[in-house]
């Protein structure tokens, strides 16, 4: 068992949505998780501010980021168990970050139980 | 439309003293005649009564206790209203509560400013 | 784990409160990065709820991340001031500086809230506008909420919401209480907002039920929080909010299921909230002090008489010269007629025939319904002729069933 990181991504983290739909949103990612946990595959998730974040460049420069080149912003991540790629995907394809046009979720695979990190 | 001015008279020093109950039924009166007028969008400014007592400056000397020594009648009151013609304002003006204690309203166009 | 309207729940309570204190903060200039930072907050909340579960405190989470936000805003703009624009009373070191401080306590987002309806109903901004700007940041109500109240579509109301935000920095408008002797007279324009606020509600157009009635309870929200300030607490202020418990009182009783109107008459008057009625005769009391008469005053006192149903001689005498004093103050076509229709009850129908037959309001269909009830039992033929005109004229349908059942009830 292998454990992945989901990095939930938005095209346009400001764009406005009602509250009814931002209801239904948080209930589907309640409900997403849900279903992983249900599974013993959900290892931990964080929300992340759609601002005020920093990026921290090499020779102590501090840039307001993250938006440098890129519009997407990363809204949240979280962290899967799964028996393969495969299988995180397959995770991933029910997040409900994805109903947005544009959005993303990037799976990578946590470097840990690779032989080369311990 | 026009403005014109309505004047109440009336020789109130022969209106009878009235009990609560008739002074009560002509204030009724008054209001549902000024109430009409105003149902009917044509009051521009009720107006004001006038307390019955009252003073005459003659000139700079003579003052007489009034309101008005020569005439019986005196003016009670008056107010604004709307017309297109003096026709109109004499029928709005013919309800009039005055007529009751055998007094009379003078109608006057008002001059535009 | 879910609660199942949370986030709408709290847009509702703590958006309008966050938008104040910002604007405030901010002023108009910055109207909108202010509704985008309140917006994005609840973005956020959702992502993060979602993902970490709902905070113990969720009103705590939003203001923490709202202050936040904004606090880095104005670290973006002092930073950029300093180094773009040169302007050198802008201290480059920001990260210390308390001046970016977001102060979301009770008593400040009070006063912005306060500050704000005066600066939305300022006398430059024209009617519709304000109400729209009430509804949006007084209310945190949704652009399609709002559309669905106006039956309008959100593309118009955006543009209509855009144009006014347009209005409030050309005019330069600040969001502050007015001087105290200046206060009466800019109550009157909040005063009328908030009443048209209500209508919109009681009488609006929209068959939706929920949003009507919350329009109706904002709007009494508001002129509570009038109420509460000792600056603002005048007797006009007293007898409206009366004037609006009387009217929400009879809110159930007054819809069907449907959101289809009851008439008075047929109204189950078990529905009439009577903790409402209560408090818009406490209210009443309020209003009595000093000696301004407003139209409120004689609103109100109508209303009150509406709550009792019996129809006694008395109610319809003091009805009628309500209506009598009201109509001198401010004539509409609804209160003539109103007053037309308490003339007859207090003075007699052949009496208020004469009488509604002076008015003349030839193109609206009430006036005919009107003339048709007060013709029923005298005259039949002219009953059935008015209430024919009435038909023709009422838009609704559920103006035209209602005249239809009166003309159903002569013919039987």
């Amino acid at each position: 068992m292998e454990e992945y990181m989901l990095i939930l991504r938005h095209q346009d983290g400001a764009k406005i949505a009602s509250p009814e739909q931002m209801q239904i949103w948080m209930k589907q990612t309640m409900d997403w998780i849900g279903a992983i946990s249900a599974k013993g595959k959900f290892v931990s998730g964080t929300g992340l501010l759609f601002d005020g974040s920093k990026v921290v460049w090499p020779h102590g420069v501090v840039t307001d980021g993250p938006f440098g080149e890129i519009k997407e912003t990363i809204g949240g991540q979280m962290i899967v168990k799964a028996d393969s790629f495969d299988e995180a995907v397959e995770f991933a394809k029910g997040c409900p970050v994805l109903q947005g046009e544009g959005n993303s979720v990037e799976v990578r695979r946590i470097a840990k139980n690779d032989g080369t990190h311990k | 439309m026009k403005d014109y001015l309505l004047v109440y008279r009336a020789d109130y020093t022969t209106i009878p003293d009235r009990t609560p109950e008739e002074a009560a039924a002509m204030t009724k009166r008054w209001m549902d005649w000024i109430g009409s007028i105003a149902a009917q969008n044509k009051l521009t400014d009720r107006g004001q009564r006038l307390a019955a007592s009252g003073k005459v400056v003659k000139n700079e000397s003579t003052v007489t206790n009034g309101p008005y020594a020569e005439i019986k009648e005196s003016i009670g009151g008056y107010s604004i209203i709307k017309a297109n013609s003096y026709e109109e304002a004499i029928v709005l003006a013919k309800g009039c509560p005055v007529f009751t204690q055998g007094g009379n309203v003078e109608v006057r166009e008002i001059s535009p400013m | 784990m879910q609660q199942p309207e949370l986030i709408p729940h709290l847009f509702r309570t703590e958006y309008r409160k966050i938008i104040a204190v910002l604007c405030k903060r901010f002023g108009f200039e910055q109207i909108e990065t202010a509704e985008d930072i309140a917006s994005e907050t609840f973005m956020t909340a959702a992502q993060t709820w979602g993902l970490q579960g709902i905070p113990q405190n969720p009103v705590a989470w939003l203001y923490t991340v709202a202050k936040n936000k904004a606090s880095n805003f104005l670290k973006r703009q002092a930073v950029y001031n300093h180094k773009v624009v040169k302007d050198p009373a802008v201290n480059e070191d920001t990260s210390t500086m308390p001046a970016y401080e977001i102060d979301l306590s009770p008593q400040n987002i009070n006063d912005s809230q306060l500050q704000m309806m005066f600066a939305i109903c300022h006398p430059a901004i024209a009617t519709e506008a304000q109400i729209g700007l009430s509804l949006r940041i007084l209310c945190g109500f949704g652009i399609e909420e709002i559309a669905d109240a106006f039956l309008s579509n959100k593309e118009t109301i955006n543009k209509r919401l855009f144009r006014a935000k347009e209005k409030l920095r050309s005019e330069n408008i600040a969001i502050e209480l007015p001087e105290l002797a200046q206060i009466d007279e800019r109550l009157g324009t909040v005063l009328a907002t908030l009443y048209l606020l209500f209508s919109e509600g009681y009488y609006s157009v929209s068959n939706n039920k929920t949003l009507r009635k919350e329009l109706c309870f904002e709007a009494m929200r508001l002129c509570y929080m009038l109420v509460e300030n000792k600056h603002t607490n005048k007797p006009p202020v007293n007898a409206l909010l009366s004037l609006m418990c009387f009217h929400a009182s009879r809110f159930e009783a007054r819809l069907d299921r449907n959101g289809e109107l009851i008439l008075y008459e047929e109204q189950d008057t078990s529905l009439w909230d009577a903790d409402l009625i209560s408090k818009g005769g406490y209210f009443l009391n309020c209003s009595a002090s000093g000696n301004q008469l407003s139209k409120y005053h004689l609103e109100a006192a109508i209303a009150y008489w509406n709550t009792q149903k019996d129809d006694t001689k008395e109610k319809w005498e003091a009805v009628l010269q309500l209506y009598n004093r009201l109509l001198q103050i401010e004539y509409s076509p609804i209160a003539a007629l109103n007053r037309t229709f308490a003339l007859s009850k207090a003075n007699g129908a052949p009496e208020a025939i004469i009488e509604a037959e002076k008015l003349q309001l030839t193109n609206n269909h009430f006036y005919f319904t009107l003339l048709g009830e007060l013709y029923t039992g005298i005259n039949n033929r002219k009953a059935i002729q008015h209430f024919q005109q009435a038909l023709a004229l009422a838009k609704t349908n559920t103006d035209k069933q209602v005249i239809q059942k009166k003309l159903d009830k002569i013919a039987h």
